[in-house]
């Protein structure tokens, strides 16, 4: 099939971006978004263009590097979808398609549709972790945890960290994401002891970082690529009680 | 030169422990004074960045990505051995040790594959102990699974995200780290070149992936976890920017690579759809537990698989190797598979055959399998199309990871001393044939409990901050840096990099892929040498070096593979017997299993640099066996 594309091209964070017009020929319904955009680029660097940066590496859904937002879309039309993840088979012949960054106060662009993310590792290093040494550690199996319990903080866990969430909030809001991990870690019985200490530092950096507040709009639900839920918003709301009436 | 292992001797139980004992080490309050480099933020440099700093090291922390939590071991999703017996099911450390070593095709270390069993079990601890939400059984109690080349249940996984998850705890650690000041985390840079002074590894040269700007980092000691070289093939399971550079510009620097060419084939991929594809999407291994594999008994049966009736079907595995059926291991496996598919016994005529869950789904219903393997049902169906519930996927062999690394000792050290290598950059431990569930136990053991011992044994004989910024050494790894990239800047050619990466990829499946010859390899040794002089004349990279430019990453990547590529089939050529993945026609037993030749070949093989275009040099580790019996390796 063939597609027109409209592609977010700018040079870096201080310069003017604008959508750049191009054609993508001969496209098959089997290859990913990315190995579609592999093909345009290819095409512009045999004639001595200079080809659309983007962010992957896995391409298999799972280390959160792509990050477009397509037709308006973090991650584009598919449910539960990553970029990388999304085919051409969900597309028509003579689609236009906008292609375009992650947008979010926090993010700022680098080029084309790389975006910094950094906020968010900074996010985890204010204390998103359980603070344990190498060795001497209990038996795995001297801590009991519920299976119940362990799901949920694997459903928690399962958050790759794009970063579509916040693209998707009005309010550039990080709390998806960072309920994520709060969830994750919430649920099992290691590390609880500083629980209080850890949301109150995460949602203090999450604020720091520039990341708007949460109004409930259930944008990220929809965007997020790995059915991450708001339930978990609620569920570091009540972490961040519990931590505010504790002290 | 014989080289020496430096195993420690004594009874296999007791060697990590004498060891251990013989390590020097350095006080707390001293440590601090000494830095340390690791490039590559995968499993095996995330935990040794996390256990260093701990320790008090100050630590500089390098990755391509963005964030360490993109390292490429976040794709890993069956699992992660330990011999805990928590099944009760007969597994034991000297068990898990034996089934490695029978893995590799006794072409491995014994020390190191013994200590390897051994810090298994600390590994599950450690990693619950981060958080890691291991699957649980209704009691709350750890539960397993088994794997492809094993008889007991020895697994632990996260639903199919296992290295995901292991990985996270290991960014967590670090996370804590970097809070404490201990490590400095430098993502979005490229190791190009390892600084060498007086013969000692003393630090790397960057690239800032955003600015361009190549600068150079000064250590007391390197530790370089950049991961294997799959990627080499084009067409693998392994993430895109997966590549040789760090290891390979080492290896220029001095340090041996051993056993290149050995590589594995992951028998349950997603078979290619079009010329066009940029890697191959592996479904974990774990399917086989539950999945019968498959394939129509008559030749270029185009039917669709629900209408082959039963007596049709020829379940090839469960045939040939009735002790281990769909578990067999993966060289097997693949290879057969592979001729399955050759002899034109396809799926639908084509390359792949049915991985077919219905007699499962009948036994413990949909349900179940849906809470087992529900997320690799959904990765299958949004590349394919296909819902796997209702009819049998369709998996054929891909290129998945690498036995052959930069050569180390039992103290991970290389042959330049400071240079330490870790996880799937170094040779040691799986030998011919990397058995499922042990890869990221080997990054996991080399980063959180080996290294921390054993570099401080290195560190404790050097003074600290000894190294000088400005040494001529440092100036010239720079100089050359920026020279090679302007050289490639320049040649301003007609052929994308990746068009010369297809090309390779294609030379080296064909002859020195899963099945291998005398005469293939021969014509590979003669097929890269011109498509390498090619790139140095026709490739074409657009935009400059002093920005973000991916052309330019991809082509440094690929005009290493162009050098790396000539060595593993060099290595092939020479090693002429068949073990694990590496299959020589000429070498097979006569029912087409693999014959080694332990007379001549029970040794590890590490290649020394004399010059591009030019022979290099092999040196021999011979590998001694003194608690397992040198036995054929028989699956039937
Ligand atoms: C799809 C898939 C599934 C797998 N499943 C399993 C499994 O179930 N069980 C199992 O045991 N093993 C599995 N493996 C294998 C296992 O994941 C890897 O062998 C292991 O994770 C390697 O870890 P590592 O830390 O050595 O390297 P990696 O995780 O590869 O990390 C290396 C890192 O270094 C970075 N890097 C590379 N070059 C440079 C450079 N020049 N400068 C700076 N940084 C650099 C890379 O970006 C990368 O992030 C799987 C592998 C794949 C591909
Ligand atoms: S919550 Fe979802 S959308 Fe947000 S970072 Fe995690 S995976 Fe991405
Ligand atoms: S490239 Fe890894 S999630 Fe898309």
């Amino acid at each position: 099939m063939n597609l027109t594309l409209f592609v977010w091209r700018q040079k870096g964070p201080d310069e003017q971006g604008r959508l750049e017009r191009h054609e993508a020929k001969n496209i098959s319904p089997e290859m990913s978004f990315l190995e579609m955009l592999d093909a345009v680029n290819e095409n512009l660097v045999k004639n001595g263009k200079e080809p659309i940066a983007f962010d992957h590496d896995c391409r298999e859904g799972i280390c959160g590097s792509c990050s477009q937002v397509i037709n308006g879309v973090p991650h584009g039309p598919k449910e539960k979808t990553t970029v990388c993840q999304l085919h051409m088979r969900h597309f028509k012949d003579g689609d236009a398609i906008y292609i375009e960054p992650l947008r979010a106060k926090a993010f700022p662009v680098i080029k084309d549709l790389i975006v910094d993310r950094g906020a968010l590792d900074r996010i985890i290093q204010s204390g998103g972790y359980i603070s344990v040494h190498t060795g001497g550690v209990p038996d795995a199996n001297a801590v009991l945890i519920p299976k119940e319990a362990a799901e949920a903080a694997m459903d928690a866990a399962e958050c790759i960290g794009c970063g579509a969430c916040v693209a998707a909030c009005p309010n550039g809001s990080a709390m998806l994401f960072t309920a994520a991990k709060v969830t994750h870690l919430a649920m099992l019985p290691q590390g609880r002891i500083e629980s209080a200490r850890r949301v109150c530092m995460m949602t203090e950096s999450m604020l720091n970082e520039g990341f708007g507040n949460c109004s409930n709009h259930y944008e990220c639900q929809a965007a997020c690529p790995k059915g991450i839920k708001v339930q978990f918003i609620a569920k570091l709301n009540r972490e961040f009680l519990k931590a505010v009436f504790k002290n | 030169m014989i080289l020496d292992g430096k195993c420690p001797s004594g009874p296999l139980a007791e060697k990590w422990d004498r060891r251990r004992h013989e390590l020097k080490l350095i006080s707390p309050a001293n440590r601090r004074g000494y830095k340390i480099i690791i490039a590559g933020m995968g499993l095996a440099g995330a935990s040794a960045a996390a256990a260093l700093g701990e320790l008090g090291y100050n630590v500089e922390a390098f990755c391509l990505q963005d964030s360490p939590r993109r390292g490429h071991s976040i794709a890993a999703q069956g699992g992660i051995n330990a011999a805990k017996n928590y099944p009760n099911d007969g597994d034991s450390i000297l068990r898990l040790f034996y089934d490695t070593i029978k893995g590799g095709d006794f072409r491995a270390r014994e020390a190191n594959v013994y200590r390897l069993a051994m810090l298994s079990n600390n590994i599950i601890d450690q990693c619950v102990a981060q958080g890691v939400p291991f699957a649980r059984d209704y009691a709350g109690y750890l539960e397993n699974r088994s794997f492809g080349g094993a008889q007991v249940s020895r697994t632990f996984y996260a639903r199919g995200q296992t290295g995901q998850q292991l990985l996270l705890g290991a960014y967590g650690a670090l996370s804590l780290q970097i809070k404490a000041r201990t490590v400095t985390l430098h993502p979005r840079k490229e190791m190009l070149d390892l600084v060498v002074i007086d013969g000692k590894a003393k630090g790397i040269t960057v690239r800032d992936m955003v600015t361009g700007e190549i600068k150079c980092f000064e250590a007391d000691a390197v530790c370089i976890c950049t991961g294997g070289y799959s990627n080499i093939f084009y067409l693998s399971t392994n993430a895109m920017s997966s590549n040789v550079t760090a290891a390979y510009r080492a290896f220029k620097k001095g340090a041996f690579f051993a056993n290149p060419c050995f590589m594995q084939i992951h028998p349950t991929c997603i078979p290619a759809s079009g010329d066009r594809q940029s890697k191959l999407t592996l479904m974990s291994e774990s399917l086989r537990n539950d999945g019968r594999i498959w394939a129509p008994k008559n030749k270029g049966d185009r039917r669709a698989p629900h209408e082959i009736p039963e007596h049709e079907r020829d379940y090839f595995l469960e045939r040939m190797y009735p002790a281990y059926g769909n578990l067999a291991p993966r060289d097997i496996a693949s290879r057969t598979v592979k001729e399955i598919c050759d002899n034109g016994f396809g799926a639908g005529g084509g390359r792949g055959v049915y991985l077919d869950f219905a007699d499962a789904i009948k036994r413990s219903g949909r349900d179940k399998i849906r809470e087992r393997y529900g997320n690799l049902f959904e990765m299958y169906e949004k590349i394919t199309g296909e819902n796997a519930y209702n009819q049998p996927m369709r998996i054929y062999p891909a290129p998945h990871y690498t036995m052959g690394g930069l050569w180390v000792d039992y103290n991970l050290q290389s042959s330049i001393p400071g240079l330490f290598v870790l996880g799937e950059a170094n040779f040691s431990d799986h030998g011919a044939n990397r058995l499922g569930a042990s890869a990221l136990m080997q990054g996991l053991a080399d980063g959180y409990f080996i290294i921390p011992y054993t570099i401080s044994d290195y560190l404790a004989e050097t003074a600290p901050g000894k190294v000088n910024a400005e040494h001529s050494e440092f100036k010239k790894s720079r100089d050359d840096a920026e020279s090679y990239i302007k050289k490639l800047l320049s040649v301003k050619g007609r052929k994308t990099a990746s068009e010369f990466h297809r090309e390779l990829g294609r030379i080296l499946w064909d002859n020195v892929g899963m099945v291998r010859s005398e005469e293939g390899l021969k014509k590979a040794l003669q097929l890269i040498p011109p498509l390498r002089a090619e790139f140095r004349q026709n490739v074409k990279i657009t935009g400059s070096g002093s920005e973000l430019n991916q052309e330019l990453e991809r082509a440094g990547r690929i005009a290493d593979f162009l050098e790396f590529g000539e060595l593993m089939a060099r290595d092939a050529l020479h090693r002429r017997e068949s073990c694990g993945a590496h299959f020589r026609i000429e070498h097979q037993t006569q029912d087409g299993g693999a014959r080694r030749n332990d007379e001549n070949f029970c040794y590890t093989a590490a290649w020394e640099f004399k010059g591009v275009d030019r022979e290099p040099e092999l040196h021999k580790e011979p590998l001694k066996f003194e608690n397992v019996e040198l036995a054929a390796r028989s699956y039937k």
